[in-house]
């Protein structure tokens, strides 16, 4: 079927949609969901199509979304349950951590855990510090679950149908600011997209940028901005950082030999230092100079606008960073 | 502590109507717990395994519950002094010595996990976790799962009192109690988090006095009477069942062992607090009930605690006998393979 512009909005709602009506099994819960409409008004509409039995109101009470939701998972449903932002996710980190990502292993998988953990991120609208980090390395850190971190209509609707169809566990991260974001998205039930595979989204034989969601959007407009100094950046979208696929990451650095990171999370511990350090093992015959990472200032978050600003990432700071490996 | 020995010595036994099998099988129940229990105690002094977390004394809430339920159909999320739970649902001396030496074959696991985390798919039990209270949320979302099917299936999650104080406990109580879901959040109040007493964990004298505050139903009892915990909860599986949502049940009983292998009881309570629980052993307590009422006697007894030798002595040897984990099985199951929609 032909491709239509939806934006990242509908393209999740789509999604959710979609599964819902292909598997009974799937059942939505967090705070604002049902009435409302989801803090994002993604599930919009959801409360009148499917009834509250399946479209669940929670009260605010992160630790009982997420464990409930897990042992939900474990008696047999597919949860997605959601939460209003990635920083609240720490008030239920241990249902995350120690049960929705180990379950599986701790009891020899005797039960698995399909639930998708729905959640945004990102900072730019002056929402400060315990709302607008992006911390998705954190969750990216233990094995047991996945991380997806879309960054188009495109993909969020492909892999947001993939994660609800998987036995394993996802935390789904998408940013706030950029649900408008519009892109041509194939119609029809069975567009699916496969779980860890990043995308080249921007192709180049200068630089290669590795990058996603937010990172991406300024990935590209920095690469324009190079293309006009004659520098053509090749643009990788991670779209997951569990299962990390740095395959074409490796491609393109053999043909670039220079590698600038981009992420909006914070600098220490983050997907820069794993792909460098992934880079300098695996490629360091092919390294003509050091892997450049761009990230948050290493700051909680400020709240005034300028400042906030500020300590984001930017074009600017990855042209900056491109230029000093070039 | 004032306690009335004598007074809290009987048996309840009002409305139970049990067969003198089922009484000599949760009285079995009991022995076959606290024998392995003890094993396990000395297998540690022995300096033969890592860790032992213990059951003692628990023994009479624990089978009572158990027999309450639909074994096999209803979901436990049981913690880990449930030993005599475990047991009663179906685990055994053998997986659980298994589980000790973290041997191969160990069925909770594959000895992945700590030993006293029960799991089972087979016999219904879900995840047991270090972290305390974190079942409480889980066994909501399976409660709300089972209501979701149009189940009569119940979900018992078995804490001590000493959970009681984390955020879990309250978040997955508020949600059992505002879905009305078929739960039984039971309370081992065994007096002490740890070596924190009672007055200090919370300021109401029963952990079920909370009850109110999220809706459902709250009920005490003495959870070393093995009969009078049979019948309370037997009213909250039935209240469960029919619809008519949770009930936060408190059993008041008591540890007379240290928390855990790593743990010196001997800071915290002195020994007359103890050896005055000791007097209110549960086991002693059920066997004496038998005994006066002819349905147990001494060549019974003996005969009872040979056969649970045996079996102890025997899961120690396969135990002992059996091989480490492979090496591989350190690797998986990490995920699901081709985990996509089945």
């Amino acid at each position: 079927m032909a491709d239509r512009p939806i934006t990242i909005r509908e393209a999740l709602s789509s999604a959710l949609r979609e599964e819902m009506h292909r598997d009974e099994r799937v059942f939505i819960m967090g705070e604002e969901v049902g009435v409302w409409g989801g803090t994002y008004a993604v599930t919009r509409g959801f409360l009148d199509e499917f009834g509250a039995k399946r479209v669940r109101d929670t009260p605010i009470s992160e630790m009982v979304i997420a464990g409930a939701a897990v042992g939900a998972a474990m008696a047999g449903l597919r949860p997605i349950a959601e939460l209003m932002t990635i920083n609240f996710a720490f008030v239920a980190m241990d249902a995350i951590v120690n049960h929705m990502a180990k379950v599986r292993y701790m009891f020899n998988g005797q039960f698995t855990v399909p639930m998708v953990l729905r959640t945004t991120s990102g900072g730019g609208k002056q929402l400060g510090a315990t709302h607008s980090h992006a911390p998705e390395p954190i969750f990216a850190h233990f094995p047991g679950m996945y991380v997806a971190v879309p960054g188009t209509a495109y993909d969020a609707k492909g892999m947001l149908k993939a994660a609800i169809r998987d036995d394993n566990p996802v935390m789904f991260i998408e940013h706030s600011t950029m649900l408008q974001r519009r892109a041509p998205v194939p119609e029809g039930d069975d567009f699916v997209l496969p779980i860890g595979k990043s995308d080249i989204k921007r192709a180049g034989d200068d630089v290669t940028i590795v990058t996603y969601q937010k990172g991406l959007e300024w990935s590209l407009e920095a690469a324009e901005e190079l293309a006009k100094d004659g520098i053509e950046a090749e643009v990788i979208d991670l779209r997951w950082l569990r299962p990390l696929d740095l395959e074409p990451v490796f491609e393109s650095f053999k043909k670039t030999n220079r590698c600038v990171v981009v992420e909006e999370s914070l600098p220490m511990f983050n997907v820069g230092s794993e792909v460098a350090a992934q880079l300098q093992n695996e490629m360091f015959d092919y390294m003509d100079a050091p892997v450049k990472r761009v990230a948050a200032m290493d700051v909680p978050l400020p709240y005034a606008d300028n400042i906030e600003k500020m300590a984001l990432p930017s074009p600017e700071k990855i042209i900056a960073a491109v230029k000093e490996v070039i | 502590m004032t306690t009335d020995v004598q007074a809290a010595y009987q048996i309840d036994d009002t409305g139970i109507d049990l067969d003198n099998k089922t009484l000599l099988e949760m009285y079995w129940q009991m022995v076959r717990a606290r024998r392995t229990d003890e094993r396990t105690w000395v297998l540690h002094r022995q300096g033969k395994i890592a860790f032992h977390i213990s059951g003692i004394g628990h023994e009479a809430i624990q089978v009572g519950a158990a027999y309450a339920l639909r074994r096999g159909y209803d979901y436990s999320h049981l913690y880990y002094r449930d030993l005599a739970f475990a047991f009663a649902l179906g685990y055994t001396p053998r997986d659980f010595l298994l589980a000790v030496f973290g041997k191969a074959g160990e069925p909770t696991s594959g000895s992945r996990q700590m030993p006293s985390h029960f799991s089972s798919r087979a016999l219904g039990m879900l995840s047991a976790s270090s972290p305390v209270a974190t079942q409480v949320p889980q066994a909501a979302g399976a409660a709300l799962a089972c209501k979701m099917r149009g189940e009569d299936r119940v979900v018992v999650t078995a804490l001590g009192e000493g959970s009681t104080s984390e955020g879990d406990f309250f978040e997955g109580m508020n949600w059992a109690g505002v879905h009305k879901l078929p739960m039984i959040c039971l309370v081992e109040n065994n007096i002490y988090a740890i070596s924190v007493p009672m007055h200090l964990q919370m300021a109401v004298p029963n952990v079920a006095d909370r009850a109110p505050m999220f809706g459902v139903t709250g009920a005490v009892v003495d959870g070393n009477d093995v009969l009078a915990s049979f019948r309370v909860m037997s009213e909250a599986v039935a209240r469960a069942r029919n619809g008519e949502g949770a009930t936060l049940l408190e059993a008041k009983t008591y540890r007379p062992v240290p928390h855990s292998s790593d743990d010196d009881d001997r800071t915290y309570r002195s020994r007359d607090e103890v050896e005055e629980w000791k007097q209110r052993d549960p086991i002693k307590r059920f066997q004496d009930y038998l005994l006066e009422r002819g349905i147990l006697n001494d060549t019974a007894i003996e005969e009872i605690e040979a056969r649970v030798r045996q079996e102890v002595d025997e899961a120690q040897a396969t135990a002992l006998d059996a091989p480490y984990p492979p090496a591989e099985d350190a690797l998986f199951p990490v995920f699901a393979p081709d985990g996509t929609d089945r």
